[in-house]
């Protein structure tokens, strides 16, 4: 089913008070010295926690029905394929 | 004008058939972006060299044009949010400072872009230019694409086209406008911060 978010409407300010303060932290993240793979995993766990509010809120799929849900997390599976299988054909070279 | 309408011999009732149509768009788009950024990690994983990315590259002029970027989700949602509650100057402000937020970010793109070949970083430099400029240029391109989208569908919102029961075109480019933003996010992270 498809759900206009009228029920539940979020708070779009508040939505973009958490993504504000998620981009200076991980601005000031980067500039902070510390383990680079610890460095590397907490960026990328704030850019997923990012995209996650704007596709839930912005992008209403928190108010969607299976259908549009599934197509929205479908690729996702690939796009992870296609990100960390590199990981293991760098780690043959070396 | 288009509307997110459901079609008499839809497969998934209760479903748009433009909503169901653009999101399989997206679909392909996030496949597009995930081959590019696997051929990110491919290339400087292998590399030899790179980079201190946060000292060659002007992190806080990025930063701000993040932000910007951000900023624009927001409008474009109240633009949205406005059409739905039936407020057609709200819809047409909000949609015109997306657009104009859009290219502000152009703008700074193509700034930081030209600094970058002033200071001798071209995309034929090294593999840090070629696979730096490959990944924002097609992001820019995106922008660019939605910008001119933006365009039309203020076209429309100036005629009074949309309307509180019909505003299927506004909502159909918020949701490719924050696509936009959920790949410059991954972008921003990858190319910028790592």
């Amino acid at each position: 089913m498809t759900h206009t978010p009228t029920a539940h409407k979020p708070s779009y300010m508040r939505i973009f008070a958490f993504l504000a303060v998620l981009t200076v932290v991980e601005v000031t993240t980067a500039f902070t010295p510390m383990p680079k793979s610890a460095q590397v995993l907490f960026l990328v766990a704030l850019a997923i926690a990012k995209a996650t509010l704007v596709a839930m809120y912005y992008m209403h799929l928190r108010f969607e029905g299976r259908v549009l849900r599934l197509i929205a997390v479908g690729p996702l599976l690939f796009a992870i394929i296609l990100t960390i299988a590199p990981f293991y054909d760098l780690a043959l070279r070396r | 004008m288009e509307h997110a309408v459901e079609h008499p011999n839809n497969p998934f009732p209760g479903v748009s058939t433009t909503k169901f149509a653009i999101w399989l768009f997206l679909a392909s788009e996030v496949m597009f972006f995930s081959g590019l950024i696997g051929a990110y990690i491919v290339l400087r994983g292998g590399a030899a060299e790179w980079p201190i990315v946060t000292k060659v590259l002007n992190v806080p002029l990025v930063a701000g044009n993040t932000f910007i970027l951000i900023v624009s989700s927001v409008t474009m949602v109240r633009a949205f949010a406005a059409i739905e509650a039936g407020d057609q100057r709200g819809m047409r402000h909000m949609l015109i400072a997306t657009a104009v937020l859009g290219i502000v970010f152009l703008g700074i793109q193509a700034y930081e872009w030209s600094s970058l070949i002033r200071e001798g970083t071209t995309a034929s430099t090294n593999l840090f230019g070629s696979t730096f400029f490959t990944l924002t240029g097609f992001h820019g391109l995106h922008v660019t694409g939605g910008v001119i989208a933006l365009f039309y569908v203020i076209g429309h919102a100036l005629r009074g086209d949309y309307t509180q029961a019909e505003h299927g075109g506004v909502e159909l480019m918020g949701l490719y406008w924050h696509f936009v933003d959920v790949v410059w996010i991954f972008l921003f992270t990858i190319v910028y911060l790592i």
